[in-house]
């Protein structure tokens, strides 16, 4: 039998990161779908990397120009975005707040 | 660093992501998870700066972008009002999509930068592939992410646009996107039009898929973006061949997914049907049931602060009308003095309640009302039999009856909040127009309903102030 090739095992990883997502993402609470959204936003930013290769290689012949150009700009854009996807997730949760313990105990329930 | 240690390293950063939203599964943990998150990020950030070669240069422009965008973005989360939420996350969509097209496009022009080349200089067929899919979909998420900012920040009407052989001619662009992708890989990559052509079809796409989607149906049209930006990142892990990038964008994609499904599940609509389009066009007609002429108990600031004073228990139930109105503050104060009266506050909210999965939640966190106060719809619906009132504050659909008892209504089948079965419902809304879905509510015309019209916040505001 030939060795498996390695796009197979990626994608098992994928496959098993939905399932993993599946199961992660219903456990999260209803109260807490916005700053959900805003931090899967975030984190998919991570596409980041793709540009920072492209942004690094070096700049020899006009189409490596071109795609280091895309890359400057896409790593100002995803930064916009890691940036303020998670500052603001930050400031949301920030605010979730339990009830204060009554000051006065024994408040008619 | 070798390549090995590499991509142990990015497994690491996929395992932080995960632990990130993980946390979010409750409030206490949440904040913990999200410094995790940000700690997969600088793992995956260091990790890649650390395997390329960077020149002089290269440091300079990276610096220079960091700075500028990341500058931008913690302005923008600073100053954000809550409110503005929706339109926040749209818009950021956009970018992920506008990111995932750019990278996808260095990696067809620059293969060897991304250590992804055939042999022969040029990229593999599966490769290809993978690209031309993340490219798509990043187009889509871009471009439908920036009709969903606009309707939601009010720069376009959000009612749904619809034409004749629409759906056809989303088919035909999404089989003529198939086959310059068959172009693309038959090419190995040197047909760099058939990319762009891709592109440019997923753009038009995007908008297309967008605009017949209706205003009230933003919270699926958000989530979807949501996924969609997921699986644009994930296809290019695939080109990429990136576990980072795969595991994150299976996360987001799947996260979206349940999010668009759980706010279907909140309209009772299939997910189908939403994205067909044009609800809220012709359910106007189904509102005109000559219910019109029929008598409202209209009510003033006095009387609402009266009967809640007076009362045992009530259950606020904030809506869109609230967060337009920027009411929130004005609310929890007047939650804060009738506790102290003695009176049982707590807030429902319904799954679809905002324009976006959770929207009331952060902004009744913003004026910080705790969060153990605030109930789910399946948690709470019970409780309505024992208040006293349901003070319902900028929502409509989401408490209509007919939803239960009117086979005939369009919205008949969505789970809604029974506040009918309060001794008294209260509505605050500016007029006596029909909510979002233009459905009538039957509601407004019983005897124990208050009708309460006004600007939500000056309406909450004058109770407060007829409360001391």
């Amino acid at each position: 039998m030939d060795a498996v090739d390695p796009n197979v095992f990626r994608l098992a990883i994928f496959v098993l990161a939905v399932f993993v997502g599946y199961y992660v993402v219903w456990s999260v609470t209803p109260a807490l779908h916005t700053p959900l959204m805003s931090v899967t936003n975030a984190i998919s930013s991570v596409i980041i990397v793709g540009a920072l290769i492209a942004a690094a290689a070096a700049a020899a012949g006009e189409g490596a120009q071109f795609a280091k150009g895309l890359g400057v700009l896409g790593v100002l854009l995803a930064s916009i975005n890691i940036f303020g996807g998670f500052l603001v997730t930050q400031r949301m949760l920030a605010m979730y707040k339990k009830k204060e313990r009554p000051a006065k105990p024994g408040r008619p329930d | 660093m070798s390549a090995d240690f590499a991509a142990l390293l990015y497994l690491v950063s996929g395992i932080l992501f995960i632990m990130a939203l993980r946390g979010l599964s409750s409030p206490e943990t949440s904040r913990q998870g999200n410094y995790l998150g940000m700690a997969g990020m600088a793992v995956a950030v260091g990790t890649t700066l650390w395997v390329v070669e960077l020149n002089g240069l290269a440091i300079l422009l990276i610096l220079g972008a960091v700075i500028v965008g990341g500058g931008i973005g913690a302005v923008i989360a600073r100053r954000i009002a809550m409110t503005d939420m929706p339109q926040l996350v749209a818009g950021f969509h956009s970018l992920v999509g506008l990111t995932a097209v750019l990278v996808a496009a260095a990696a067809l022009y620059e293969p060897k930068a991304f250590g992804i080349s055939a042999p022969d200089g040029g990229l593999k067929a599966l490769s290809l592939v993978e690209l031309a899919i993340g490219v798509a979909i990043g187009a889509i998420t871009f471009s439908g992410s920036v009709v969903a900012f606009m309707k939601l920040q009010g720069l376009m009407s959000g009612a749904p646009i619809v034409f004749k052989g629409q759906h056809w001619l989303n088919l035909g662009l999404g089989v003529a996107a198939a086959v310059f992708i068959v172009f693309l890989t038959a090419s190995g990559g040197d047909n760099k039009t058939a990319f762009w052509i891709i592109t440019v079809i997923a753009l038009v796409l995007g908008v297309l898929l967008i605009i017949p989607i209706g205003g009230a149906d933003m919270p699926v049209v958000v989530s979807m973006l949501n996924s969609y930006s997921g699986w644009a990142a994930a296809a290019l892990g695939f080109t990429l061949e990136n576990t980072a990038l795969l595991i994150t964008g299976a996360l987001v994609g799947s996260s979206g997914a349940i999010l668009s499904y759980i706010m279907c599940k909140g309209m009772n609509r299939s997910f189908i049907s939403v994205i067909l389009g044009g609800f809220g066009a012709d359910a106007a007609s189904a509102g005109a049931h000559g219910q019109v002429d029929r008598a409202v108990k209209l009510g003033s600031a006095e009387d609402a602060a009266f009967i809640m004073k007076n009362a045992g228990k009530v259950i606020i139930v904030p809506g869109y009308g609230m967060a337009v109105a920027q009411a929130q503050h004005a609310l929890k104060e007047m939650a804060d003095t009738l506790k102290a009266e003695g009176v049982d506050i707590s807030y429902a909210i319904h799954p679809v309640a905002g324009r976006m999965p959770g929207h009331m939640n952060v902004l009744l966190a913003e004026a910080q009302a705790p969060y153990d106060e605030v109930f789910e719809l399946e948690d709470i619906n019970a409780e309505f039999a024992t208040a006293d009132v349901a003070f319902v504050i900028g929502a409509n659909d989401v408490t209509n009856p007919a939803a239960e008892d009117d086979p005939t209504s369009p919205i008949y089948g969505m789970p809604v909040l029974q506040v009918w079965k309060a001794r008294t419902v209260m509505f605050v809304k500016r007029s006596m127009g029909s909510g979002y879905a233009g459905i009538e509510n039957p509601l407004f015309f019983r005897d124990n309903t208050l009708m309460l019209l006004g600007d939500a916040k000056k309406m909450t505001e004058s109770i407060v102030k007829s409360l001391d």
